[in-house]
């Protein structure tokens, strides 16, 4: 899952180019760390046996100018790079090279979970985000409440999404895999577990995840688990919340169910998606992730079974 | 004289001395040493609440899924932390050092206003008092030590603690102007003959630097903080987007504060090592005037770099360069003040005292901080990092490894000169060790967890590789940190009572305060050595080696600005950013077209342009009445100053009728954007004409009965610097909303 030190482990040009710059400006500051280190332990090292009193030296303006030069170095070439990168690699998306007029992907935070709306397909998600490795997505962020940070370490900058506000990144993997994001803004009492994942898929599995999102749930035999299941989730009020695509459950404030079971983990990270984990969540959603908005129901043992059922078909 | 009578006059000096020491000589003291004393108490009893509440943070943070705090209370405790460690203990602690040590310095008697800064102490427990009550409340601030909006507005955050948070941070941010004012007049006006303004100790010149930055920084605070608790208690919106206002324009608000606020805590920090460093090597400071010029480079500075904390918020490409660069810049006046500390020290004679311990450890950790933050300057690294642990660990390493051990530095250094007792050396070596490895165990790793996508201020984190490991070593290192600050209090309650004696001079030191006892008597000096030089007190000890013998330093002129006024100076100054940033918010929210009330369809431009004639006029009448008193012409002054507050009283009336009318038209605060700036603008000015009347009102009763006359005509022409001021901003506010330039 991820890497162990994303910030060395770069994923897509953007994320190379400021680990680049990362790792000069890590060993500039190595050199000058050391340099200043041992001057001043050499000084303190040979100060300490110095028993006479020493020369009164107050100051050399030529010293003073001439050490200048090198920190004025560093910081013209360190403004240099970083204009030339704020620029190019790293530019604001604002207009899409394309010609295209809006956004490939929408990202909106919530406390304390991701929706993820793809604009040609009109395919909703939460918490994933899937997209073809090798394409350069134009991603639009905005908050539904309050100030958040979309922060995935191997593939691109941080921005934050912010209320009133629209902000761009852009979104690329070089390569299929799985990569970790978070919300880096403090945004409340579950900031913690408002985790999501960048799924990169070769091109032809990412037309499968696709198409097979835009199919909308299967008829449910009448009678069994599920369907009571449904019957449950519809007639409390689950729906004033959550989407189904299909259904009549259209709430847009909680994540979107529509397609629930394909997802890997639960409540922003904090558990994974197996029927026990998704039991212990509508059991007690606070006990899990204290201080989340989803009420505890005081579901029956019956009910959870019949949820749980139902919930599993939303492949 | 016989034996009773010896016996009755120890007896009396015994009581004296008893009734010295007793409570209320502490409480109504408005001795500056005392209050220094206070105020570094005050401070460390927060140092010991903000340390416990980041002991529990990390015991929470110790092992992976831990549930041992939930993630309430952990909000509350970093919220509560970071104000504490700011506001608390950082602020006050270096005000207390430098309102000891400055008048003594400077060979003064006392600061400038010696009960103006009983007042500003007063201020600090009463303000940290309303912001701990807030436990009692229910829940303390729980949002961050910058308090984002819209997190920080009502709709998201409906318990009090906020709104404790911001009361009690103005109080403390008055208290902070105050003290700073005061400070700033008494390096101004308050120094010895021979000391010009070049031959000041570098510790006064930072703290005379750090006065500036608080008198011209923290009204950007105060601003921001009354529009808050404007939206939060009289339902404005200034910060919430869902009714038309800007989060961003907090965090625009809270950085021109916030930015210079992290240089009001280095700059004394600097001061302090400035001092120690050349003590302990037997050298004068390598060149001064690049230490003394480049800190007022970084004051300079400091105020056009507040963006950097906001690269992630996407301002644009312009922005993000502009305040790059402006970032990247301060590195050069930092780096040379690294340079000339480490030249003070080669070739010197050194003596590895607790104090140079810290100092050199000081430099050391202070450079790893610098470096991050130069990265943290070039935006693209900010992106990667910002928000991370990578800069929890940037910003310890500046204000631990930076101030605190500066201020640990100065501790072992002054206290002999405070309490006449020497600190026990073994004990403040072990501390140091306890603190250098301590430090470095919680920090250096943090960095570490910053890069492998740790974020700040999360409650717990799952179990991913590493994290459980290096979040340990951190836990274990703030014990380690703990473990040393009981071995400090247990060295100052111990040398207290059995220290070694001091005598004046125990470190051979080279400024004012060492040519006193210790601790020094309440004047402060018997007599003051002959100033020629930046080291009266090394010239004193060694004459034939004497500085103005090998080392010119520009003398003294002589020049001591009058107190008064140059106390109003500094406070109008304060002011006026103040103003600035309240009608920068009017013009903000008042450029687009918005429905309902608005200027142009509220506003009766004509009766208020009468109105503001009235006002403008009573400057004028103001000046007559100063020139009358002046010329010793008493009644021609008392009927002009009674014109002005006439005029002023007049002015006053006008803004009543126009808020009754707007207010009967159901445009009250809460109506909209236009409302909201209209009324906290004209307000705040209203509030000031209203102040300025009643010191008029106070000055003509004791022009009744003669007690202000033209012998005290200073303090008329001080207050007439604040009453002319308090007209140009209605110009501005008249200019701006009434007239519509800049919309």
């Amino acid at each position: 899952m991820g890497s162990a030190l994303p910030a060395f482990d770069p994923a897509s040009p953007q994320a190379q180019a400021i680990h680049e710059l990362f790792v000069q400006v890590l060993c500039i500051s190595a050199v000058i760390f050391t340099i200043v280190a041992g001057l001043v332990l050499i000084a303190v090292v040979r100060g300490r046996k110095r028993a006479t009193m020493p020369d009164q030296d107050f100051g050399n303006e030529k010293f003073e100018i001439a050490w200048m030069v090198g920190p004025i170095v560093i910081v013209l070439w360190l403004a240099a790079v970083s204009a030339n990168l704020v620029l190019t690699v790293n530019a604001v998306p604002k207009a899409h090279p394309a010609g295209h007029t809006d956004a490939d992907l929408v990202v909106t935070a919530h406390q304390w979970w991701w929706q993820v709306q793809y604009i040609d397909t009109g395919v909703v998600a939460a918490n994933e985000i899937h997209i073809p490795a090798g394409k350069k997505l134009r991603v639009r962020l905005e908050s539904a409440d309050v100030i958040h940070c979309f922060w995935v370490p191997q593939l691109t900058r941080k921005m934050d999404l912010i209320p009133g506000r629209e902000n761009y990144v852009w979104l690329e993997a070089t390569e299929p895999g799985v990569y970790q994001g978070r919300c880096a803004e403090f945004c409340g009492v579950q900031h913690t577990w408002m985790e999501f994942k960048v799924y990169a898929h070769s091109q032809e599995d990412f037309s499968r995840w696709q198409a097979g999102n835009q199919v909308v749930g299967a008829k449910l035999e009448a009678g069994n688990l599920a369907a009571a299941g449904q019957a449950l989730f519809m007639g409390m009020t689950c729906r004033a919340c959550h989407a189904i695509v299909g259904t009549e459950a259209v709430g847009t404030i909680a994540p979107d169910l529509t397609h629930l079971a394909g997802r890997k983990e639960l409540g922003g990270g904090v558990l994974a998606n197996s029927p026990e984990d998704l039991r212990r969540w509508l059991a007690d959603p606070g006990a899990v992730k204290p201080g989340c908005k989803m009420p505890n129901f005081k579901l029956t043992d019956a009910q959870l079974d019949q949820l749980v059922a139902y919930l599993g078909t939303l492949k | 004289m016989s034996a009773d009578a010896l016996d009755e006059i120890a007896a009396s000096d015994r009581a004296r001395r008893a009734s010295a020491h007793s409570l209320l000589a502490w409480v109504s003291t408005v001795d500056h040493k005392r209050i220094g004393v206070l105020y570094i108490l005050t401070a460390t009893l927060f140092l010991v609440v903000g340390g416990v509440e980041a002991l529990l943070m990390r015991v929470q943070l110790a092992v992976p899924n831990n549930t041992f705090l939930g993630p309430e209370l952990f909000n509350q405790m970093f919220s509560m932390h970071g104000t504490t460690m700011v506001f608390l203990v950082g602020m006050p602690v270096l005000v207390g050092f430098a309102n000891y040590f400055v008048p003594l310095m400077i060979g003064a008697r006392d600061v400038a206003f010696p009960r103006l800064n009983a007042m500003s102490y007063w201020l600090l427990p009463c303000g940290g008092f309303l912001l701990y009550y807030s436990f009692l409340s229910g829940s303390a601030p729980n949002a961050g030590w910058f308090s984002y909006a819209p997190l920080s507005t009502k709709p998201y955050n409906l318990m009090q603690g906020v709104d404790y948070w911001l009361i009690g941070l103005i109080c403390l941010g008055v208290g902070s102007v105050a003290a700073a004012i005061n400070i700033f007049v008494t390096v101004l006006s308050c120094r010895v003959s021979g000391m010009s303004l070049q031959r000041l100790p570098l510790f006064v010149w930072m703290s005379w630097m750090t006065s500036i930055l608080t008198i011209l920084a923290l009204p950007a605070l105060n601003a921001a903080l009354a529009m808050l608790l404007i939206d939060r208690c009289l339902g404005a919106a200034f910060f919430e987007p869902a009714r038309g206002g800007s989060a961003v324009l907090w965090q625009h608000f809270f950085w021109v504060f916030g930015h210079p606020e992290v240089y009001i805590l280095i700059l004394p920090a600097f001061g302090m090592i400035s001092e120690v460093i050349p003590v302990f090597s037997r050298k004068p400071i390598y060149g001064y005037s690049f230490v003394a010029a480049s800190s007022a480079v970084i004051v300079l500075l400091s105020y056009g770099v507040w963006g950097h904390h906001m690269f992630a918020v996407g301002l644009g490409v312009t922005a993000n360069i502009f305040f790059a660069v402006g970032s990247l810049l301060i590195a050069i006046p930092t780096g040379l003040k690294i340079f000339n500390w480490t030249a003070t020290l080669w070739g010197g004679s050194i003596r590895m005292t607790t104090a140079m311990m810290f100092a050199v450890a000081f430099l050391l950790m202070f450079v790893v901080g610098g470096l991050t933050g130069v990265m943290f300057a070039a935006v693209p690294i900010d992106w990667q990092l910002t928000d991370s642990y990578f800069v929890v660990a940037h910003f310890h390493y500046v204000l631990i490894g930076g101030t605190v051990f500066g201020l640990f530095a100065a501790t072992f250094y002054w206290f002999p000169k405070m309490t006449g007792r020497m600190l026990d050396e073994r004990l403040g070596k072990l501390q140091f060790w306890l603190w250098l490895a301590g430090f470095n165990c919680t920090f250096m790793v943090q960095h570490f967890l910053g890069l492998m996508g740790m974020p700040r201020r999360v409650y717990t984190y799952g179990d991913s590789p590493g994290w459980a490991a290096l979040n340990a070593i951190a836990t274990a290192g703030a014990v380690l940190m703990a473990a040393g600050t009981l071995v400090l209090v247990w060295n100052i309650v111990r040398s207290l009572r059995s220290g070694g004696r001091a005598g004046d001079n125990p470190w051979g030191g080279f400024t004012l305060e060492w040519a006193t006892t210790s601790p020094p008597p309440e004047e402060n000096f018997e007599a003051i050595p002959q100033v020629k030089s930046r080291r009266p007190v090394w010239d004193l000890d060694h004459p034939e080696v004497a500085d103005w013998k090998t080392s010119k330093t520009p003398a003294d002129t002589g020049w001591r600005p009058d107190k008064a006024r140059a106390s109003v100076w500094a406070f109008v100054a304060s002011e006026a950013v103040f103003f600035v940033l309240l009608l920068a918010a009017y013009v903000v929210f008042n450029t687009r077209h918005t429905d309902g009330p608005n200027a142009a369809n509220s506003l009766d431009v004509v009766r208020t342009g009468v109105f503001t004639g009235l006002l403008l006029l009573s400057s004028i009448t103001f000046w007559r009445a100063e020139r009358c008193l002046s010329a010793a012409n008493q009644r021609g002054f008392l009927r002009w100053l009674g014109v002005t507050i006439v005029l002023g009283v007049a002015f006053i009336a006008g803004q009543v009728i126009e808020y009754y009318g707007l207010v009967s038209d159901g445009v009250v605060i809460s109506r909209n954007l236009f409302a909201s700036t209209f009324f906290t603008v004209t307000g705040f000015h209203g509030i000031h004409v209203t102040a300025g009347l009643i010191v008029l009102c106070v000055l003509f009763v004791l022009g009744r009965k003669k007690e202000l006359n033209a012998e005290r005509s200073g303090v008329l022409s001080a207050v007439g610097i604040y009453w002319h001021f308090v007209d140009v901003v209605w110009i501005g506010v008249f200019s701006i909303i009434y007239l519509g330039y800049l919309q």
